[in-house]
């Protein structure tokens, strides 16, 4: 088979079928049971950390906010 | 010992570039060796003068902020340059007298039309991702930026392709493919500095404090990869000769063109969209204070552009050599690709549910939320256009330019002028904008041009396309092509009043910025630090 036609299949079938499995895949991992908490932490992480980096013992927790509130 | 090895390749460059320089083949080239040479000689001079002194110190306790300073300015004044040199060719376009007898060949409208589009997009645009990528990064990682100075190669290296290139323009070296016109040089030296900046971002990506890689860097990390990737693959071509500009594509034919457009439209993609989207996703959640809408609409958001973006690139070329089968797909892709264009919108907007008051008060925001609502027009707009039915009117058109303008001023531009009122105060520890009426001038100045702009565009491009298909009784073509252009004219003079506002409003910025950082009183940390939440 032509390199061309080789390459054709290939990307109609099985790459096809890994592009689609892989996007299902990632919305299911966006959706998985118990990500609600991560998804928030995430989302609020951009809150501390405004003037200079993190302390070398910082506990890589949630709570981690250390920093003093910028009064604004 | 690392200083010695330095001025060595420092004063071979030199030596090289003045040999190669004397024997230029062409101008362009010529004048590309001398601003090499010239340069290497003083980075020697400045190199030679420090040698022996201790090591730049990396306090790994601060923020690499000063590179993000110079990113600033520099985004301001490139934007500025390619905002003018628009303006002028807008009226080049409108009165061909423009075109002077005496710079014919320097200053026309076909030697500076690439300037002004790569001006804005990679000067203004590239300086801007660069800069808020480096700040972004930082803050999200909560380390200092990897690579000590590796982060100061990449501006300056950066600065010097921009000069490379538009050099390159005027003086007529290119290499006619649009958005990638620099000959072969500045793509070797663009390659290099490219490949710094994503070790300096990886790298502080890899060190980072934080568990989670917050959306914002995804966006980045896709931007300075798939850049990457295009611009080696579109620029695969064989110097004739290292004394002259010019080169030999190695693809020819359709698939040259489809190369062309695969880099062309992911350069829309990647670069304008993906990038930018990335500085909304921090920079619009910092400035409502208040959290993205949905992380996950943010995650699937990231994955379903990538996805489908990197297939757009065919609908470039619909009614051409191309294979039937691909340009439909190119055309399938681009209208997907309205979901998540239209999610990420969503996204965005939604991020200031139960803050919509701050509309009223902050111009900054206000600023911000416009360039997402243009984001969602284009977006619609592209999709539509992308249609072969569609695009047998609007290709060759106005209309595709009024599009690329209303996201590339809109969209990429509005983000950006929200970026800099954002980043300019907390960059020079200033307490507040200077004036918060002259950030509303420059909003509404912006927004009114940008609706002349497109308004017109819209006009002209859909009259233009109507006119070109009118066929009378007989079958024979109604209109010659001189009177499609003189029926443009008003339209061109709209379009040229629509961009100056467009300037006048960033020069307006320029002047804001500059006064918050020589008279605005510097920001005092609180005086009592109050516990957190």
């Amino acid at each position: 088979m032509e390199t061309y036609t080789l390459l054709r299949t290939f990307a109609d079938s099985w790459h096809l079928l890994f592009m689609a499995l892989f996007f299902l895949g990632v919305i299911f991992w966006a959706f998985r049971p118990g990500s609600r908490k991560v998804h928030e932490e995430t989302a609020s992480m951009i809150f501390r950390n405004d003037d200079k980096p993190a302390a070398d013992d910082a506990p890589e927790s949630p709570s981690g906010n250390r920093e003093p509130k910028e009064a604004r | 010992m690392w200083d010695y090895v330095k001025l060595i390749v420092l004063a071979a460059v030199a030596v090289t570039a003045a040999v190669v320089a004397s024997y230029a083949r062409d101008l362009a080239h010529l004048v590309h060796m001398i601003i090499i040479m010239l340069t290497a000689s003083g980075l020697f001079l400045w190199q030679i003068r420090r040698v022996g002194e201790p090591p730049v110190v990396h306090n790994q306790a601060e923020y690499l902020d000063g590179v993000v300073r110079y990113g600033v300015i520099a985004t301001a004044f490139w934007g500025v340059v390619g905002f003018l040199v628009g303006v002028v060719i807008a009226f080049q376009l409108a009165w061909p007298a423009l075109n002077l007898e005496g710079a014919m060949g320097f200053a026309n409208f076909g030697r500076l039309r690439p300037l002004h589009t790569s001006a804005v997009i990679f000067a203004f645009g590239g300086n801007a991702l660069i800069a808020s990528a480096f700040y972004v990064v930082q803050r999200t990682s909560a380390a200092r930026l990897w690579g000590g100075n590796l982060a100061w190669f990449v501006f300056w290296g950066y600065q010097l392709f921009i000069v490379l290139a538009a050099t390159g323009y005027v003086l007529g070296s290119t290499q006619s493919q649009e958005y990638a016109e620099p000959e072969w040089l500045a793509d070797l030296w663009l390659t290099i500095v490219w490949v710094a900046l994503l070790a300096v971002y990886m790298g502080t990506l890899i060190k980072r404090r934080e568990p989670h890689i917050y959306v914002a860097n995804w966006f980045y990390l896709s931007f300075i990869v798939t850049v990457a990737m295009l611009h080696v693959v579109n620029n695969v071509q064989i110097p004739v000769s290292i004394f002259g500009s010019a080169s030999i594509p190695v693809w020819s034919g359709v698939q040259s063109a489809m190369v062309q457009w695969w880099y062309g439209h992911n350069a829309v993609g990647f670069f304008l969209t993906a990038g930018f989207l990335g500085m909304m996703y921090y920079f619009i959640p910092k400035q409502a204070e208040r959290p993205v809408y949905s992380y996950k609409l943010s995650i699937i958001h990231f994955w379903a552009l990538i996805f489908l973006y990197i297939w757009a690139g065919p609908h470039h070329l619909h009614y051409t050599a191309l294979p039937d089968w691909a340009q439909t797909l190119g055309m399938t892709f681009s209208i997907m690709l309205w979901m998540p264009s239209w999610g990420g919108m969503i996204n965005g907007l939604m991020t200031l549910s139960g803050a919509w008051d701050k509309l009223r008060t902050d111009p900054v925001i206000r600023m911000m939320v416009v360039a997402v609502g243009f984001y969602g027009m284009a977006t619609f707009e592209g999709p539509m256009m992308s249609i072969r039915a569609v695009n047998s009117l609007s290709h060759y058109t106005d209309w595709t330019i009024g599009h690329v303008h209303s996201g590339a001023l809109g969209w990429n531009g509005m983000i950006t002028f929200g970026m800099l009122y954002y980043l300019v105060p907390r960059l020079w520890k200033r307490e507040r904008l200077y004036s918060l009426s002259l950030v509303s001038w420059h909003f509404w100045l912006a927004t009114i041009g940008i609706v002349l702009y497109a308004a017109s565009m819209w006009v002209t491009g859909i009259m233009e396309g109507l006119m070109w298909r009118q066929v009378d009784a007989q079958g024979f073509l109604v209109n010659s092509f001189a009177d499609t252009v003189a029926a443009k004219f008003p339209m061109y003079v709209v379009r040229g009043l629509g961009g100056t506002m467009f300037l006048l409003g960033a020069v307006i910025m320029c002047y804001n910025l500059w006064k918050t950082v020589t008279s605005v009183g510097e920001k005092k940390p609180a005086a009592a630090a109050v516990p957190a939440e």
